[in-house]
Formats: structure tokens, C-alpha cells, sequence
């Protein structure tokens, strides 16, 4: 009797664990950090790519929403990202591009080449303007409402032509 | 007279200088000992030399010589990154069981082996 029980007791810790490391095998094995806090508290004045002013990101546009996209000109994605940049601009979307640990040169080449999507830009050359937003690399978009200056949408990685629909949606969806 | 009193205070200015200077560079290497380098796994911040490792040190530097303590330096980057950038998680409703737990089974432990002696 007593056999039995241990037997029985056995089996079903290796049912659990099984099911436990099966269940394992599907998760997506990269974990991105979620954060509860929206809100921006960062209003130092930024130097623009050209030199000649500087201003906080908030300084800039006039619109309920707008984006701040993080890029480099060597950063691969950015380059395939820049034509729904582009497309964006057209829509009507003030973005703010902060330009990370780049030359000036360089990026003032890439944007010769591929067009120039961005309202304003700011230099990073150290980086910590990007930590300071919550970023950790390029590229990075941030979707941000001006009035509350929260981040309503953040996305890691490249903008694809899905992202630039979401984005438009729900930029016309608050508007009303 | 006047020499020696130049000399001492000398000597007093470059100790001081010498003493905050290590003594913020061992802070930011505490600091960032502790910080999880998130696009580099299992890397803290200190050992990675990646770009945003390396941003990360500029800003925690930065931090440290405007007078900011260690707590709020993890406060302002747990708000940015949330709690899973320190190695060393706080105690909270969400982590208590994860603090209490080695004492639960520590506690059941000894009580076994209290019991297997007391039978014999």
C-alpha cells in the first residue's frame, strides 16, 4: 500500500514537471521589459543635427501627437524603416528624429539619399538622451502625446508598413 | 611657517581630490555590477561593452557627481526600464514569496530532520 502511494506520488511530479518544461519549449526565449510608468519627465534642451538651436522634445510641434524615432545612419533597419518615415510625414505626422552616437557627416549624407522625414532632429552622441526616454537601441519609435506627455506606443525595432496603419489609426481615433 | 601651512593644505586638496574620485568610481561600479545589460542576456551592465552598456555608465556617472544616491539612480531607471534592469530585486507584494521561500524550506528541512532524530 505504502508503494503505491510513493509510486502514485512519483508519477505525478513527473507529469508536472513535464507539463512545466513542455509548456517552457514555446515561449518566446527574448524578454522585453514592460514598464507601468507612461509618463515623460525629461525636458532637457537638445542640440539639432544643423547646429543651431536647441530644444527639449516637447519644444518642437504643435500636434496632439507626434513621434520621436531614434536612428543611426549605421544602423541597418534604419534603412529599411525610412520609406514608411517618409510616408508618414506625407500623412501629416510630426516625428522628432534623435540621431544615436552617429556622425554628423553621415547622417546628413543618409538623409540626402533617402529623404528627409523628420520635423527635427537632435544628436545623441554619448547615448544617454535615448536612456533617458527608456530606449536600448536603435531603431526605437515612440508614439507621444503632447498634452500629457505620455508614451502611448513604444515599438523596439523597425517600423514595417503595419506599424505605420496602427500608428495612423491611432493617431485619427483620438483626434475625434 | 607660512610654507609648511601651503604645503599641508596642498597635500590636503590632492587627498581630497583623489579620495571622491574613487570613491564615485567604485560607486558607479557597484551601481552597474547590479544593472542587467538588457540587450546583451545574462551581462550586467559592467562587464558589457555594448552601446547601450556604455551609454548607461556615461549616465550613471553623470548621476553620481550631481548627488544623486544609489537608490534613486535605481528608482529613475526601474520607472524607464522596469524592476528587471537590478540583479537584486526589492522586496515587494510581487517578490515576497521569492524572499520568503529558502526560509520556508529551510524551516521545513530542519523540522524533517528534527523529527527522523527524535524517532530513532
Amino acid at each position: 500500500m505504502r508503494d503505491r502511494t510513493k509510486f502514485s506520488i512519483l508519477i505525478f511530479i513527473l507529469i508536472f514537471v513535464f507539463i512545466v518544461f513542455f509548456k517552457g519549449l514555446y515561449k518566446k526565449p527574448t524578454y522585453y521589459p514592460v514598464s507601468e510608468l507612461k509618463k515623460i519627465e525629461f525636458n532637457k534642451k537638445i542640440r539639432t543635427l544643423d547646429n543651431q538651436n536647441e530644444y527639449s522634445i516637447f519644444e518642437i510641434t504643435n500636434n496632439n501627437f507626434f513621434l520621436v524615432n531614434i536612428w543611426a545612419s549605421w544602423c541597418a533597419p534604419c534603412r529599411d524603416e525610412h520609406k514608411y518615415l517618409v510616408t508618414l510625414k506625407k500623412d501629416g505626422v510630426d516625428i522628432i528624429g534623435i540621431n544615436y552616437k552617429d556622425k554628423v557627416s553621415n547622417a546628413k549624407n543618409f538623409l540626402e539619399k533617402l529623404g528627409n522625414p523628420y520635423k527635427e532632429i537632435l544628436i545623441d552622441l554619448d547615448g544617454t538622451n535615448s536612456i533617458e526616454l527608456g530606449a536600448i537601441g536603435v531603431p526605437e519609435t515612440f508614439l507621444i502625446n503632447s498634452d500629457s506627455k505620455e508614451i502611448i506606443k513604444k515599438y523596439i525595432g523597425p517600423i514595417d508598413y503595419n506599424k505605420t496603419v496602427e500608428i495612423l489609426e491611432i493617431i485619427n481615433e483620438k483626434k475625434i | 611657517m607660512k610654507k609648511k601651512f601651503k604645503n599641508i593644505f596642498f597635500i590636503l586638496i590632492v587627498l581630497l581630490f583623489f579620495n571622491s574620485s574613487t570613491y564615485s568610481s567604485d560607486q558607479l561600479n557597484k551601481i552597474t555590477k547590479n544593472l542587467r545589460c538588457l540587450i546583451c542576456q545574462g551581462q550586467s551592465v559592467y562587464d558589457s561593452q555594448s552601446e547601450f552598456a556604455l551609454s548607461m555608465k556615461v549616465l550613471i556617472q553623470e548621476k553620481i557627481q550631481e548627488g544623486q544616491s544609489e537608490k534613486q539612480i535605481y528608482n529613475f531607471l526601474k520607472d524607464k526600464y522596469g524592476d528587471w534592469i537590478v540583479y537584486d530585486p526589492e522586496i515587494n507584494q510581487k517578490t515576497i514569496l521569492l524572499w520568503l521561500f529558502p526560509l520556508i524550506l529551510f524551516i521545513f528541512g530542519g523540522l524533517l530532520i528534527a523529527r527522523k532524530l527524535s524517532i530513532k
